[in-house]
């Protein structure tokens, strides 16, 4: 059964995120198509999230599956219980059995260990699987994910071919640190996700913590929007919008335009290299600050 | 995948319908958009669903299906308007290219030059900065004009160097990246030595013993190749040289799995994409039209500070290579130079910089941009014919 888009906006509010409408869109033509999502934008505008989301709008298990540099099958696909091969082949050795039985008693599905791309098409329910930073993966790596995704099938040398006993929601995100293939980029639908206008970022700022001023919250977001737009080495996220005003509220400011000393002190969950903290002096925050409050 | 989607897809879809969707989608392939039938069919499908029934709906979900990357993302709604609701039509064919329209062929890539720049990283600094955007804007349309008008009456590159000499420099590019590619790359393999042990294989390799590890399976790491990245002046003060190392960029891509491209005057633009084409002539003539024209000033320091700013996360890592070709006349200020020199001496494993300057006779490098930027360099080295470009290929082989 198929959510419709506004269901999956409607749940998506439920669920504490909150989502512009051409993302629940997005999440509406995956199940649609049955097509994996790529998710694309700077490092902390929520790409994660979105597969958390997404799992809790489908009450779906998440299985997730973060990529580097040297990610291989082993790591990825399955891989054997070699404690439990040891003790078995040990086991056996007294009881005079030829090699070919015991090899084919420890290939056996009880010696098999899940890793995330195998359990994710072993549910019974289908599961979101979520490909964190595919394109810290390498190549290889790549092209067999694209084989997954296609065919939803693995093979194993010995075992046989598994199918899927479900189709898993896949979510995949990039940080465009490599670029990635032609042939993922076509399999995939493509969402572009920008930090969020200062409305929307106020808005998850209310629903995250709950117990936040308006005031406050709209305040913050506003300050952070404004210091995006300096010259800065490494852009705020919006987790670090939320650190910044959970930290201001839990000091028990309910508005910024009185506190300029408190706002500079507390710029360090905000500002995460010394260059940046060195850029922002307290002349620049206050003259921030002066915009916003 | 598709499998899953309706098997009729176009069943209550009129055939007017079919006609523009299939219309739109070969527009969009015409500005560079990778559709394919899959694409198209599945819009079918979504023009047949109930989410069709709502115009406004239309364009997200088309654009979740027919973009790929964040340029075509950024793109798309100005086409999808100009398509669907007629308006600025005329700019989406200037756009395309149609062959049927009397321009000659010259012209035509030099539009496709532009719209080959980069829209990623490079627009979203002017963003930032609002006030420098109308300012580059009005920059853009200026090269344009410009460009259009060398194109037709500036000799054509590719007669610049005889074609023995371009099949040389391509020749010589690709010994250049597989000299540094046979060193470099090592599957990760099983062997007799290693630094880890391959469990799944020893395994494998030791039931006949009883499980009893005797016969031991290794896993060594695998080495990765080498990232070059070249960043090449174009300025005026260049210009004898841009069309050859435009050739040696295109080697360089060719050959190298990870290689990515810039070229430079006052701004910098990255040009892997446009030196991807299969077709040399094209690609090569598409990115030398980019190249020239620009009789001002370089701007080094500026240049290297957008790439530290916006590309060098991506592009730069502890394996990197960054080949830097100018002649080290700046005309931004050498502090400048010498701070993002610096940066960018930080992130990488080494810096070449190919003069062509120093082959000539007398050559000091006095020039204040090259004497800021001499520290910061591991090879300083000549880069006026193919024997000096041949004279590399051991230091590069070592890296």
């Amino acid at each position: 059964m198929n959510l419709t888009r506004e269901q999956i906006s409607d749940r998506l509010a439920e669920v504490g995120y909150v989502a512009d409408r051409d993302l629940a869109t997005a999440l509406w033509l995956m199940a649609f198509l049955k097509r994996p999502l790529l998710l694309e934008g700077e490092a902390g505008v929520g790409k994660t999230e979105v597969a958390k989301a997404l799992a809790a709008v489908h009450k779906a298990e998440l299985i997730r599956l973060q990529c580097y540099e040297g990610l291989d099958q082993n790591a990825a696909l399955y891989e054997w219980n070699y404690q439990r091969q040891l003790l078995a082949i040990k086991a056996r050795e007294g009881t005079g059995e030829n090699a070919d039985a015991i090899e084919e008693h420890i290939f056996s599905e009880r010696y098999l260990l899940e890793r995330p791309l195998l359990a994710a098409i072993r549910r019974p329910t289908p599961p979101v699987l979520l490909v964190d930073e595919v394109d810290r993966a390498d190549e290889e790596f790549e092209a067999f994910l694209l084989e997954l995704l296609s065919d939803f099938q693995v093979s194993i040398p010995e075992l046989g071919t598994i199918n899927a006993i479900s189709i898993p929601r896949v979510v995949l995100t990039s940080n465009g640190t490599r670029e990635l293939s032609d042939a993922l980029r076509r399999r995939c639908l493509y969402h572009y996700i920008d930090f969020p206008d200062v409305d929307r970022e106020a808005r998850i700022i209310l629903a995250r913590l709950p117990d936040i001023d308006t005031t406050l919250a709209l305040q913050v977001a506003r300050l952070v929007a404004a210091i995006r737009k300096e010259d800065l080495q490494k852009v705020p996220g919006v987790a670090e919008t939320l650190d910044w005003a959970a930290t201001l509220a839990g000091m028990d400011i309910h508005e910024l335009g009185g506190e300029p000393e408190r706002v500079h002190e507390t710029l360090i969950c905000v500002l995460k290299t010394h260059e940046d903290r060195a850029r922002l002096t307290r002349e620049v925050t206050d003259r921030l600050l002066g915009r916003v409050a | 995948m598709t499998k899953a989607a309706p098997s009729e897809p176009h069943e209550g879809v009129g055939v007017a319908a079919l006609r523009r969707l299939a219309g739109f989608s070969r527009t969009l392939r015409d500005n560079g958009f990778r559709v394919g039938l899959a694409e198209t069919r599945d819009a079918l499908s979504i023009l047949a669903s109930p989410a069709a029934a709502r115009p406004s709906a239309l364009r997200p979900t088309l654009r979740a299906l027919f973009c790929a990357t964040r340029s075509d993302w950024e793109r798309f709604d100005e086409i999808f308007d100009a398509y669907w609701q007629g308006r600025g039509m005329r700019r989406v064919r200037a756009l395309s290219g149609t062959p049927t329209e009397s321009r000659t062929s010259l012209r035509r890539l030099a539009e496709a030059g532009e719209q080959l720049q980069p829209r990623g990283l490079p627009d979203h600094a002017e963003h930032r900065s609002g006030s420098v955007a109308d300012h580059s804007a009005a920059k853009h349309d200026r090269r344009q004009g410009a460009s259009r008008a060398e194109s037709l009456e500036a000799t054509d590159l590719r007669h610049i160097v005889d074609p023995a000499d371009i099949a040389r420099v391509h020749a010589l590019a690709a010994r250049l990246a597989r000299a540094m590619r046979a060193r470099l790359v090592r599957r990760e393999q099983v062997r007799r030595r290693g630094r880890r042990i391959d469990l799944r294989r020893t395994i494998h390799r030791n039931i006949s013993h009883g499980g009893t590890p005797v016969d031991l399976a290794w896993r060594r790491r695998k080495i990765k190749p080498l990232r070059l990245v070249v960043l090449l002046d174009a300025s005026g003060s260049m210009s004898l040289y841009t069309a050859f190392f435009v050739r040696f960029l295109h080697g360089v891509v060719d050959a190298f799995r990870e290689a990515e491209t810039f070229v430079f005057h006052t701004r910098l633009a990255h040009v892997s994409a446009s030196l991807r084409d299969r077709d040399v002539a094209r690609a090569v003539d598409r990115l030398s039209l980019m190249a020239q024209g620009i009789g001002g000033g370089t701007r080094i320091g500026e240049s290297l500070a957008t790439f530290n700013r916006w590309h060098a996360r991506r592009t730069v890592n502890s394996r990197t290579a960054i080949m830097i070709i100018s002649d080290g006349y700046d005309t931004g200020e050498p502090i400048q130079l010498a701070a993002e020199m610096r940066r960018l001496r930080r992130r990488c494993r080494r810096i070449i910089w190919l003069n062509p300057l120093i082959g000539w006779r007398d050559y000091s490098p006095q020039a204040r941009g090259m004497q800021a930027a001499l520290p910061y360099i591991d090879l300083f080295a000549p880069a006026h014919n193919l024997e000096s470009l041949g004279a590399l290929e051991p230091y590069l082989a070592r890296i």
